[in-house]
């Protein structure tokens, strides 16, 4: 379990070169560090429902970033605000 | 890893931020559902709430669409051809059944 | 899979007439299916925000539990994804996307308009969010921090606007008749007509 405010990372993980599959972490975050902002719930791990696997559930996070710092476009203080499950998140010190 | 190389084995449907879009306009007029797109959501949502079929096993059958074809079809059009994939993936329909029902409409 | 490319009408036509004769799904559901679905519309979402803005116990309940605040202003939410609601205040302005695909609020606010689920859309909204809502007309004054929401999981979210100034002694009716669809997304900020 993550608590609010905690600093976490989104796993640098590309199962999309393993073969098929259903991810919902978005490429834009990948390796990325975010805050917690709350804990949203359990609910069934999106991964295996798309397969019509038996889907075990999982916490799933509100997690905040600042855009990656690439993104010229975008304006200091403008945040993005993601729905992550646990499973994609580390802890960071 | 906090830039965005572009060589990111990213998914075609995973558009956050995707550079070729950045400089397309947005087309903020109201389009109107015809018949077809909301046949197409009602079945998709007849098939949810039996059970048949999940909005999940529908977003991967989307998602399969190979890019160029995902670009070229409506919204509604990558509905049907996912819930198709996917009736037949789970044996719900088999092909030959299909293509005899294909030849009668 | 060349069966997959067929014309996609024929396929609707043939699928459907497939689940019918195995009795899954029937004509008859359909139609109603569809009717049930045109009843949600931007009209139901802007009721629950002309309640809030008159009433701070249900705002706050929206702010808690949208799925309950939604229940309790009719709209039937048992089997749905839970609805989140996003308060605009002073210094915040949100907006919401699904940059992976099209997750809506759709109980709430009916379907989704075409250029929420178009490929510019969803591309820009999180790199460019100001120069996107800018298509609408919309700037934000510099003290105005924006946090775009991405749907990615179960959650289906929608924005509480701020109410405008002039509106003073308001009916419920009329607040909820200038509470646009753009404004619960977050591409436009309610204004008086």
């Amino acid at each position: 379990m993550f608590a609010a405010g905690q600093r976490v990372r989104v796993k640098f993980d590309w199962p999309e070169t393993r073969g098929a599959c259903h991810i919902r972490t978005p490429h834009y975050l990948r390796g990325r560090e975010g805050v917690v902002e709350r804990h949203l719930g359990r609910f069934a791990n999106p991964e295996d429902l798309a397969f019509a696997r038996p889907a075990a559930q999982r916490d799933l996070y509100h997690v905040r970033f600042e855009p990656p710092a690439v993104w010229t476009e975008e304006t200091p203080g403008d945040v993005i605000v993601v729905e992550l499950f646990e499973h994609w998140l580390e802890e960071v010190a | 890893m906090s830039d965005l190389p572009e060589d990111l084995p990213r998914a075609h449907h995973d558009m956050g931020g995707v550079s070729k879009f950045m400089c397309e306009a947005v087309d903020t007029s109201r389009h109107a559902l015809n018949d077809f797109d909301r046949t197409v959501d009602a079945l998709r949502g007849l098939l949810g709430a039996k059970s048949v079929m999940s909005v999940d096993e529908l977003r991967r059958g989307i998602e399969a669409i190979p890019e160029a074809e995902y670009h070229r079809l409506s919204y509604y059009q990558r509905w049907i051809r996912s819930i198709t994939d996917n009736l037949l993936a789970r044996g719900v329909l088999s092909e030959a059944e299909l293509r005899a029902a294909l030849e009668d409409v | 899979m060349s069966l997959l490319q067929t014309d996609s009408q024929k396929l609707l036509d043939g699928v459907l007439a497939l689940l019918s004769q195995k009795g899954i799904v029937t004509p008859d559901e359909i139609t109603a299916r569809i009717a049930s679905t045109d009843a949600a519309s931007p009209a139901q979402g802007a009721r629950m925000v002309a309640r809030a803005w008159l009433d701070p116990e249900f705002r706050a309940l929206m702010l808690r539990d949208g799925t309950q605040a939604a229940e309790d202003s009719g709209i039937p939410m048992r089997g749905l994804p839970p609805l989140g609601v996003l308060e605009d205040t002073e210094t915040v302005h949100h907006l919401v996307v699904c940059t992976l695909c099209s997750c809506y609020p759709r109980a709430v606010l009916g379907y989704p308009p075409f250029w929420f689920k178009s490929a510019a859309y969803r591309a820009r909204a999180v790199r460019d969010p100001r120069g996107l809502i800018g298509e609408w007309g919309t700037t934000l004054p510099a003290a105005v921090h924006l946090r775009v929401v991405d749907s990615t999981a179960d959650y289906r979210w929608m924005v509480l606007p701020r109410r405008p100034a002039g509106t003073e002694g308001w009916s419920a009716e009329e607040l909820a008749a200038i509470v646009r669809e753009g404004d619960m997304i977050g591409v436009t900020i309610p204004t008086i007509p």
